[in-house]
């Protein structure tokens, strides 16, 4: 037994906490706007960079992708290196991780205001970013794995398995929702169209929550919440049955985002039940984690870190008992495209999340940097006022989600709705959006609260770079690369490969039918592929982030066919790359939206939508009214949409132009006639060219509006 | 693009039905190895956070 001397890199930790840090500020900042934007749109600032449609996705890709991100490798590289007793595989490959993600991070700042959008949430970045991504994931994949292989600890910790799982999924998530057809440098048309893009994304977005949400979170508990509790796992057996769970049943659950929608009942059905098993795994996670402080809780008393351990993994505990309660048809009825939602999100993404992050914080930097925490005093008071936030922010909003859904439902005894006017809903909601942005301004004081003292930290110590170790050797015959297919012989390659199974298995499953049985999509003979103007407003609506505010799904309830019109069917969005289903109405859905007010409306209305609907919060929109339509991807446009089965004739994309010319005068005629000073070159007339297409070919009515 | 390919898979039922049962075996396999599983083993393991 030759004991071996190596030493811990903390250096990388340290740049991926303070990578964290500092997106963390500025995805909340970005949050606290859009917040803001939503009461009173004098926030929106009046450029169309920051408008709430480009906004939320920037918010939301930056708390993800650049704030959790960040913690989960921070997080990973420290507790890896200590339960492997091993350097990270290569010091050149954490620097090209780190420098990869910060640099996409970056990208994603400059292009999603741009509006350089793929209009799929959370996968919003469009494809040379996507491309990065991949590399970027595969460079860290290399790294842990190498770093597993090396390992003097024979014995593979539960928070290892967490890990493994959370690679090789998001991998898998990752490339195949971003299969797209580019047509230009920053453009690209899912190959996925309607329902099948639904199924896709929502699978994806659902295991976003799992594998880069859930799964190296747990793991990081279950390594730094025995540290700081200074007691091991409550039960490791638990640890194992939960883990694979956990990952068997979470990808099989995606269908619960598209209940009540054009998707075949069936995968409904499948994504409740799977919804409700899940319970069990989550809360085997959540139990495992407090009873692990069975008679440690004096600690919790005096020691922060312990406290926002506990209220992380309550946090947890109650998002995971209250999505699978979400996922019950009729408690989804109510709750789906309201603010419960966003109220649910953030449980989970300011409580489980940022506290964890934020405990590990506490306990973390004063060890690299071999000095103890600046002031006890400031991080209680983050505590304090981060909890207080998170009340504000969830309890606002669960009156306001729950207030609109019963009023858009509400009849009169008459049997007519009793608020036909959507902005009504809106309006009587906007005092719980103040609050809900109270609560937002509450939690990021904590932060910045944060950053001071563990500023104050660093500089009260000197980081130790390279942390010395020694343990005694891995007996050499255990990892044995000689031959080619011999890490799958070893423990984390039967591992990763088991993990990996498990999730294609299920995603299969969720898939194939739907993508292999015409059945599955009706066709409707009357619904006609879009025409160049129209799939040209199509790309700006998908710009503009639309989606954001507005659903195009009607569900088939008496309270949205009254108010909306024909419910929506799986045949009608046979030629939308991407699906614009939406998840959240902030405005009223659109799906029926063609025909029904002349073209003067949708002009008066983008530009100033106080013109037409007093009181209204969405943003203005008048450089539509200014900038020129681009027509240079057109032909690419078509030739693209071909390949993806939308049948436009052989040799379409050269007449394609001119098509669109005829119908850019046309419609900017009748403008001209009603008074607007419309020109036919303009963005503005391709937009409106596609709300007055917009649901209308299953009525079979051609006429215009007189 | 896809729906061109296949318009319909003969016995997809058995999908359903074949990843039930695998899943089903392999959680009794995994509950019966946990509840067999070596005490000491199970300690050491949660042990390793500990180790210096």
């Amino acid at each position: 037994m030759t004991v071996e001397k190596f030493s811990y890199d903390n250096k990388i930790v340290r740049d991926f906490a303070i990578a964290s840090i500092v997106f963390g500020v500025v995805g909340m900042l970005v949050g606290l706007l859009a917040a803001l934007q939503l009461f009173a749109p004098v926030h929106n600032l009046g450029t169309q960079y920051t408008t709430f449609g480009r906004i939320r996705p920037l918010h939301t890709n930056a708390v993800i992708f650049a704030f959790v991100g960040n913690a989960i490798f921070m997080g990973l590289y420290y507790s890896l290196q200590r339960v492997c007793k091993a350097r990270m595989f290569s010091d050149l490959l954490s620097r090209i991780h780190f420098w990869g993600w910060q640099l996409i991070i970056v990208l994603a700042a400059i292009t999603l205001p741009l509006g350089l959008t793929s209009g799929k949430e959370y996968a919003e970045l469009e494809w040379p970013i996507d491309i990065m991504i991949a590399l970027v994931w595969v460079v860290f994949a290399i790294n842990m794995f190498g770093t597993i292989f090396k390992r003097r600890e024979k014995h593979i910790y539960v928070a290892v398995w967490f890990y493994i799982a959370t690679v090789v999924t998001v991998a898998v998530l990752h490339i195949v929702n971003s299969v797209e057809i580019p047509v230009s440098f920053f453009k690209s048309y899912p190959v996925y169209a309607g329902v099948q893009d639904a199924l896709v994304q929502w699978w994806y977005g659902h295991n976003a929550v799992a594998f880069f949400l859930t799964t190296p979170y747990l793991g990081m508990m279950y390594y730094f919440l025995p540290k700081m509790a200074g007691r091991p796992v409550y039960s490791y057996k638990l640890s194992i049955v939960h883990f694979w769970s956990l990952i068997f049943i979470y990808i099989w659950a995606g269908p619960h985002h598209l209940l009540y929608s054009a998707l075949p009942d069936w995968a409904q059905s499948l994504g409740v039940v799977f919804s409700i098993m899940l319970i069990a795994p989550s809360w085997g996670g959540m139990i495992n984690g407090l009873l692990t402080l069975r008679g440690a809780w004096d600690k919790v008393r005096d020691d922060v870190t312990l406290k926002f351990m506990v209220v992380a993994v309550t946090c947890y505990g109650m998002a995971t008992f209250e999505g699978p309660m979400l996922s019950l048809k009729n408690v989804n009825a109510i709750a789906h495209f309201t603010d419960w939602i966003v109220a649910h999100v953030h449980i989970g993404a300011l409580g489980w999340n940022g506290f964890l992050t934020f405990g590990i914080l506490y306990w973390l930097i004063p060890r690299i940097y071999k000095t103890s925490l600046y002031s006890k005093k400031m991080a209680a008071f983050h505590f304090w006022v981060g909890t207080l936030g998170i009340v504000f922010y969830a309890a606002s909003l669960y009156w306001a989600g729950i207030t609109q859904s019963l009023m858009w439902k509400q009849f009169t005894p008459l049997g007519i709705l009793q608020y036909p006017n959507f902005l009504e809903t809106v309006i009587q909601i906007i005092p719980m959006y103040m609050i809900r942005a109270f609560g937002g301004a509450l939690y990021l004081t904590g932060v910045v609260v944060m950053v001071v003292n563990l500023i104050k930290t660093a500089k009260s110590g000197v980081l130790e770079a390279n942390e010395p170790a020694e343990a005694p050797a891995l007996e050499k015959d255990y990892v044995d690369k000689s031959t080619k297919h011999r890490w799958l012989e070893t423990r984390p390659g039967k591992f990763a490969l088991l993990a990996t199974i498990a999730i294609i298995i299920g995603g299969a499953i969720e898939m194939i039918p739907t993508f292999m049985i015409k059945a599955n999509i009706p066709t409707i003979p009357s619904v006609k592929p879009y025409t160049p103007l129209e799939l040209q407003g199509r790309d700006i609506y998908v710009r503009e982030g639309c989606y954001t505010c507005h659903s195009q799904m009607i569900r088939p309830f008496r309270s949205e066919t009254e108010r909306y019109g024909e419910y929506s069917k799986a045949g009608e969005f046979v030629y939308d790359h991407p699906f614009q289903w939406g998840s959240k109405r902030i405005g009223p859905d659109l799906m029926r939206i063609g025909k029904k007010y002349p073209n003067l409306w949708h002009y008066n209305h983008m530009e100033n939508p106080r013109n037409v609907s007093p009181g209204s919060i969405m943003p203005n929109y008048d450089w539509l009214l200014k900038q020129n339509l681009d027509n240079s991807t057109l032909e690419s446009k078509i030739n693209a949409m071909r390949t993806l089965g939308v049948p436009y004739a052989p040799g379409y994309e050269k007449q394609a132009l001119q098509d669109l010319t005829k119908q850019a005068e046309e419609l900017a005629a009748d403008l001209q006639k009603n008074g607007a000073p419309a020109q036919s070159n303009k963005e503005i007339i391709a937009l409106i060219a596609y709300l007055q297409r917009m649901g209308t070919d299953i009525k079979g009515d051609t006429t215009t509006v007189k | 693009m896809f729906d061109n390919i296949l318009t319909s898979i003969e016995g997809i039922a058995i999908y359903p039905i074949f990843s039930l049962v695998i899943f089903f075996l392999f959680f009794l396999g995994l509950t019966v190895w946990v509840l067999k599983a070596d005490k000491k083993y199970l300690e050491k393991m949660s042990e390793i956070p500990f180790e210096k």
